[in-house]
C-alpha cells in the first residue's frame, strides 16, 4: 500500500532523510524507530505530501505522492507530530471540518463523527474549545481526525506521546485492532510500545535505516539475546562466575549483581543460540555443585539494548565498552 | 472542480468561523465603525461640505484600512505555522491552491461585512439630500476592492513568518508603500537618480489613483484589473512561498 523508494530530503547541507526504501502492506502495523532528529518525522512529511522529496518516490496505493497527490492523500489518514489542531474551534467542529474535507457529506459526515467520537472518547469534550482541552483530550482530537474517512492508510507521529498510561493503553490497542485491515506506520520512542503493537519495525539512524525486521527479529540481535539468568544462593559470586563460564557452551558468564543472600549472574552462550540447552546446562552444574537456585530462565533480547548498540554514535560506543 | 469549490468554501467557512469564535471579529468591527464614523464626520467635515456625497466617507479608507486590514489578515497564515495546523491542512486531499483561497474569501467576506455595516452613513447621507446611489455604490466596490489588495499583502507577510507582529508590520509598510508610491515627496526622493522608467514604474503602484476612480463614480476596468492584479500577484506570491516553506529553502 506504501512503497518507499529512496527516499531524500536535504535541508542544505544536512541530509535529514538519506536513502530511506521499504514498503508496507495491508495488515501490517511498522514502528518507526530512532533517536530524536533521526529523520523520522521528515520521512512521515514526505510520505503524507507534505513537503516534497528531494529525490527519490513515496507510492500511496500505487499513486505517486508527488504526481498525483490528491488521490493519494484521499488515501492516508495522518496524525502530525504533537498532534497540532486549531485552538479556535470546538472538537465537534473541528471533526466535521476534517470529515468536510475528506469529502463527507450530511447523513455521512454525522456518522463519521459520531464514530470517532466514541472510538477515541471524545463524548465528554465534544462541544468544548480545543484551546481548554487537556494534552490527551487534543491528542486524541487530532487522532480521530485522522481516522474519520476510515483510511486504508494510517501514518501516525508519535500518537502515545504525552498520554497517560491508560490512554495509552487504549490507543496502542486501537492500533493493533485496525493494523488487521489497514496498513499503518507509526514513530515512537517508547520501545515496548513496538512489541506491543506492531509487526515490523524499522530504526531509523542519521537519515539511514540501520535496522528492518520484527521485533523478534531485532530482539535477536542483541547480546543478552540467549543469555541465561541465574540467581544462586548461598555461594560467592567469584566461585559462581568460573564455574558457569566453564560450560563448553557459555561464551562467558558475568556477575549482574552480588548481594549478601545472593548471586546474580548472567551466562552468555557461544555464537547466538536461543535454545534452552545452555540453561539445562547451568541447571545441572548447580545440581553438582548443590547450588540453591532461586531463579533460571533464558533471557529474550532486549529491544532498548539492541536499539542502544545500533543508534549510539560510534564514540559513545567506545566509552561505553 | 465541484468538489474544488467545496474545498474551498469548506475552508472559508471555517476561517469565518474563526473571526467569530474569538473577540477578533467584534472588537475589529466596532472599532471599524467607530473609526469609520470619526473620521467621515469629525475629520472629513462630512455636515461642512453641504453635499450629499460620500466623499468625505471614502476618502479616509486607505488610511483606514493600512492598519486594520493588516490586522484582520496577519493571522491567515502565520497561526496555521505557529499551531502547526498547516500540516494538517495541507495533507488533506486539498490543494494548497484551494486553502489560499478559501482563506482569502473568508477574510475578505470579513471585510465586505464590516463595510457592509456602514450602511447608516448611506442612509444618512440619502435622508438629507439628494445622493447619487450609483456613486456611491461604486464607490463600495472601490472600497472593497483596495480591502481586497491590502488583505492580499497580508495573506502574503503572514505566510512570511509564523510572528503575527512581524507579519502585521511588514504589511503595514507595503501597504503603506501602496498607498504613497504616487505621492510628490516620494516620487521626488526618485526622480534625482533614479531613471525614468522606474519612477514611472513606482508611480504605477499607487492604489490612489485607482481608487479616486471608483469614488468619482467611474467603473473603468483598468482600475479594476489594477486592483485585482495585486491580489491575484499576491496570491500568487503566498503559494510560491508556502510551496518553498514546505520544499524547506
Amino acid at each position: 500500500m506504501i512503497k518507499v523508494e529512496n527516499l531524500v530530503k536535504t535541508f542544505g547541507p544536512k541530509r535529514a532523510v538519506d536513502g530511506v526504501s521499504f514498503s508496507v502492506e495491508r495488515g501490517e502495523v511498522l514502528g518507526f524507530l530512532g533517536p530524536n532528529g533521526a529523520g523520522k518525522s521528515t520521512s512521515m512529511r514526505m510520505i503524507t505530501g507534505f513537503i516534497p522529496p528531494t529525490e527519490g518516490k513515496v507510492f500511496v496505493g500505487g499513486y505517486d505522492m508527488v504526481e498525483n497527490p490528491i488521490p493519494a492523500k484521499r488515501m492516508i489518514g495522518y496524525l502530525p507530530e504533537n498532534a497540532p489542531a486549531y485552538t479556535d474551534m470546538t472538537v465537534n467542529g473541528f471533526l466535521n471540518f476534517a470529515a468536510e474535507l475528506r469529502g463527507l457529506r450530511g447523513e455521512d459526515r454525522k456518522k463519521a463523527v459520531n464514530r470517532v467520537v466514541e472510538m477515541c472518547f471524545l463524548e465528554g469534550v465534544i462541544h468544548q474549545s480545543v484551546d481548554t482541552l487537556s494534552k490527551g483530550y487534543r491528542h486524541r482530537t487530532c487522532f480521530a481526525q485522522s481516522i474519520i474517512h476510515d483510511p486504508d492508510i494510517l501514518v501516525l507521529d508519535e500518537p502515545t506521546d504525552g498520554l497517560d498510561p491508560n490512554q495509552k493503553h487504549e490507543v496502542r490497542n486501537l492500533i493493533r485492532r485496525m493494523g488487521e485491515k489497514k496498513a499503518i506506520i507509526f514513530s515512537t520512542h517508547i520501545l515496548e510500545e513496538v512489541e506491543a503493537v506492531c509487526s515490523r519495525a524499522i530504526i531509523i539512524d542519521r537519515g539511514k535505516i540501520v535496522a528492518n525486521g520484527t521485533p523478534e527479529e531485532l530482539k535477536q540481535r542483541s547480546d543478552y539475546a540467549g543469555a541465561v539468568s541465574v540467581r544462586v544462593l548461598g555461594v560467592p559470586g567469584e566461585t559462581v562466575r568460573q564455574r558457569l563460564g566453564a560450560i563448553p557452551l557459555a561464551r562467558k558468564a558475568a556477575i549482574v549483581r552480588e548481594a549478601p543472600e545472593y548471586v546474580h549472574a548472567r551466562v552468555y552462550p557461544q555464537g547466538n543460540q536461543r535454545n534452552g540447552e545452555l540453561a539445562r546446562s547451568i541447571a545441572e552444574v548447580s545440581l553438582k555443585e548443590g547450588w540453591k537456585i532461586e531463579e533460571l530462565h533464558t533471557e529474550e533480547g532486549r529491544l532498548d539494548e539492541v536499539f542502544r548498540a545500533i543508534t549510539l554514535p560510534d564514540t559513545v560506543k567506545e566509552n561505553n565498552r | 472542480m465541484n468538489s474544488a469549490v467545496a474545498n474551498v468554501r469548506t475552508i472559508a467557512k471555517r476561517e469565518l468561523g474563526g473571526y467569530f469564535a474569538s473577540p477578533v471579529a467584534y472588537v475589529f468591527i466596532v472599532i471599524f465603525l467607530l473609526l469609520c464614523g470619526f473620521f467621515t464626520f469629525m475629520l472629513g467635515g462630512f455636515f461642512e461640505r453641504r453635499e450629499a456625497s460620500l466623499v468625505s466617507f471614502f476618502l479616509w479608507h486607505p488610511w483606514l484600512y493600512l492598519f486594520l486590514v493588516p490586522a484582520a489578515g496577519m493571522r491567515l497564515w502565520s497561526e496555521e505555522r505557529r499551531l502547526g495546523t498547516m500540516e494538517l491542512l495541507l495533507t488533506m486531499p486539498i490543494t494548497a491552491w484551494q486553502a489560499i483561497v478559501g482563506k482569502f474569501l473568508a477574510s475578505w467576506l470579513f471585510l465586505a461585512l464590516a463595510l457592509a455595516l456602514t450602511f447608516p452613513v448611506v442612509m444618512t447621507v440619502n435622508y438629507l439630500g439628494d445622493a447619487d446611489n450609483g456613486v456611491i455604490f461604486c464607490g463600495y466596490i472601490g472600497s472593497l476592492l483596495l480591502a481586497g489588495a491590502y488583505l492580499a499583502v497580508s495573506c502574503l507577510t503572514s505566510a512570511m513568518t509564523r510572528n503575527q507582529v512581524i507579519s502585521f508590520i511588514i504589511s503595514v509598510v507595503i501597504c503603506l508603500f501602496l498607498i504613497l508610491a504616487g505621492w510628490p515627496p516620494v516620487t521626488n526622493l526618485l526622480v534625482r537618480w533614479a531613471p525614468e522608467w522606474l519612477v514611472s514604474g513606482v508611480v504605477a503602484f499607487s492604489v490612489i489613483p485607482h481608487f479616486d476612480g471608483f469614488q468619482r463614480g467611474v467603473l473603468d476596468s483598468r482600475d479594476l484589473i489594477f486592483f485585482l492584479s495585486i491580489i491575484g500577484f499576491s496570491l500568487f506570491a503566498t503559494g510560491v512561498i508556502i510551496r518553498n516553506l514546505r520544499s524547506g529553502h
